[in-house]
């Protein structure tokens, strides 16, 4: 393969991987809540597409709507019944509980679809090729990178530009000043995590072609998820755009150059980034 | 009661102290078919304990505590493997120093970051090292690991029993028991009291001139030991190692049985590793397409209501009810 395909690859994997992490990044910024659950709903949307698609016979991008729709609000629903008595519990009782939602969501698609991988179905238009100019691509994945990037600007426009995202930047970087000023950090928590969930969703339902869609998902990609976050430092959205383009293209790369063991270099590049910075390559020093 | 004596007294034995002994003797004549799913239990309580005293005494948060697990297993293997030393108290031994000295040299390097990141840190070089082993097949077996180890007899006297698992049920209670004996101590020595100390208030601590950074360096080298310690006794009670030793799945699961039966507590790591290897057996055993949604829902509700896991729940139900009771 030509360098320039390899780039494309690795920038579409690291796009699905920045839409996923990036509601992660922000939630556990805001209020240092450990959510391992978070791939889970990415994991529920690749589901939910494949369901409405095979049963119900709608087209990949109505379902793709359908299915954000519905895992948004069931995100919404488990946040205000569940997760919102934990705020205040320990970190380590957030993990036993959010594992314990990742067991559940695991055996329900086991129990309700079957253990085996589900292949998404792209509609004729986003399958073959596209020709660039000067290369020749698999559409999906072009698709992939100009609807991450289309995401990412909104994304920093939102963060950067409006109060908003100024309410949340001001609650990551010192929660109880923000309180005082009279932010209410409840709501904004609640407003968040149902738009991170959301991008969970929306980056599992686009990227279910590329990572593969079975009941074991939420546990194998967690790791990746939290290099990320860790690496891109919590609350980042830019920094957790660069740590996930770094990772997807790395990864990318090193499967094709050294399929047997490729991932260690990722983990031995975590191991390091995060000596040399521990608040993450883009994170606040003494945050 | 004056406060001197309280503190005078607390780390003396008290009765119901020899209750889970007795217990696991008594399982030991009660289900002779089940020994060798008690010795299981009995490693992972003990890998639970390592973990408490980290994780609940000195408040590191760590995902990669499988890592020294599978440190000492592949030891206690390589080992039998290669050098064919079959002794099982020396491989013991050898297991428990070569995961020390491991937990000491990544102590050193990671205990300075706290958090996410020594979160991260410690789950990435478990990965490393699993991936180590993965690939190093000359040595290590790789992905089939090292099936059909054989471990001469227990102090020359009690042969390993592929059958009933009897004598690995009892080799495994002793080393627990001793194991168990050395932690209580340690956690109510001055050492012990200084790890609280420090999870509770980092600050405060460093304020009074304590060496914080020493003592959780050494607090997490035991630590590693005793998980060394627990690994080897899994490679020589089973036989095999596979790459299952040293991955995510057991440094969460460990985590889970903790948390569940209630960290920071002695008694947490044995409630805890009962509590779920029971209802896992008993799920799996009636729905074993479904088992894990019981678990979840078990996980999710410990975490809702009972909060410090079963122990926690029991301390809230006595201040409810009025009495004084364990502490």
């Amino acid at each position: 393969m030509d360098p320039v395909s390899i780039l494309l690859g690795g920038l579409a994997s690291g796009m699905v991987l920045f839409i996923v992490s990036v509601g992660l990044s922000v939630t556990m910024g805001l209020m240092g809540f450990v959510n391992l659950a978070h791939g889970g709903f990415a994991m529920l949307v690749g589901y939910a597409i494949v369901l409405a698609m095979r049963h119900w016979g709608v087209g990949f991008l109505p379902a793709l709507a359908l299915a954000f729709v519905a895992v948004a609000a069931l995100s919404v629903v488990l946040e205000r019944l569940l997760y919102a008595r934990l705020y205040r519990a320990s970190e380590l009782d957030q993990v036993l509980f959010t594992i314990g939602l990742v067991f559940v969501m695991t055996a329900t698609v086991t129990l309700g679809v079957g253990p085996e991988t589900q292949v998404v179905q792209l509609p004729e238009w986003l399958r073959g090729q596209t020709d660039l100019g000067f290369i020749k691509y698999r559409t999906y994945s072009l698709a992939l990178i100009v609807s991450g990037t289309a995401l990412v600007i909104v994304l920093w426009l939102g963060f950067e530009r409006t109060r908003f995202g100024a309410r949340i930047r001001a609650a990551v970087d010192n929660r109880r000043m923000a309180q005082s000023l009279g932010v209410d950090v409840g709501r904004l928590f609640a407003v968040t995590f149902a738009i991170g969930s959301g991008l969970a969703a929306v980056g599992g339902g686009l990227g279910a072609e590329i990572l593969g869609l079975d009941p074991n998902y939420p546990l194998r990609y967690l790791v990746y998820f939290l290099i990320v976050v860790s690496v891109g430092g919590l609350g980042r959205v830019t920094g957790v755009f660069y740590a996930a383009l770094l990772i997807g293209v790395l990864d990318f790369v090193l499967k094709i150059y050294f399929p047997k063991g490729g991932t260690v270099f990722i983990y031995v590049l975590a191991l390091l980034l995060l000596l040399w910075r521990p608040q993450g390559l883009f994170g606040k020093r003494g945050a | 009661m004056t406060a001197t004596r309280q503190l005078a007294e607390r780390h003396r034995f008290r009765w119901w102290e020899l209750v889970p002994w007795i217990a696991g003797v008594a399982v030991f004549f009660a289900f002779p078919n089940y020994l060798s799913f008690g010795t299981q239990v009995l490693i992972t309580i003990l890998f639970a304990l390592s973990l408490d005293l980290v994780l609940g005494y000195a408040g590191i948060v760590t995902l990669g505590h499988a890592a020294f697990f599978g440190v000492g297993a592949y030891t206690v293997g390589m080992m039998a493997m290669h050098w064919g030393w079959n002794e099982p108290l020396s491989g013991l031994v050898a297991a428990a120093l070569v995961a020390g000295a491991i937990g000491l040299a990544s102590g050193l390097v990671l205990l300075r970051t706290r958090g996410l990141t020594l979160l991260m840190l410690t789950l990435c070089t478990m990965a490393l090292l699993e991936q180590a082993a993965n690939m190093g097949a000359a040595w290590t077996g790789g992905f089939d690991g090292m099936p059909g180890l054989s471990f001469e007899k227990i102090l020359g006297l009690f042969s390993f029993d592929a059958l009933y698992f009897r004598s690995q049920y009892l080799y495994s209670l002793v080393v627990l028991l001793a194991c168990f004996v050395l932690v209580r101590a340690l956690i109510y020595s001055s050492f012990g009291q200084s790890l609280t100390g420090i999870r509770e208030n980092l600050l405060r601590m460093h304020a009074v001139g304590a060496p914080v950074r020493a003592r959780l360096v050494a607090a997490y080298t035991i630590s590693a030991a005793l998980a060394g310690l627990a690994g080897g006794l899994y490679t020589q009670t089973t036989g095999y190692v596979n790459l299952s030793v040293l991955g995510l799945e057991r440094a969460a699961g460990v985590l889970i049985v903790l948390i569940l039966g209630g960290y920071g507590r002695l008694y947490g790591a044995f409630v805890g590793a009962i509590a779920y290897m029971v209802l896992e057996h008993l799920l799996a055993k009636a729905y074993p397409t479904a088992w894990q949604l019981g678990i979840g829902l078990t996980l999710m509700a410990v975490a809702l209501y009972a909060r410090n896991g079963i122990l926690g729940l029991g301390d809230a139900l006595r201040r409810r009810f009025g009495a004084g009771g364990i502490r």
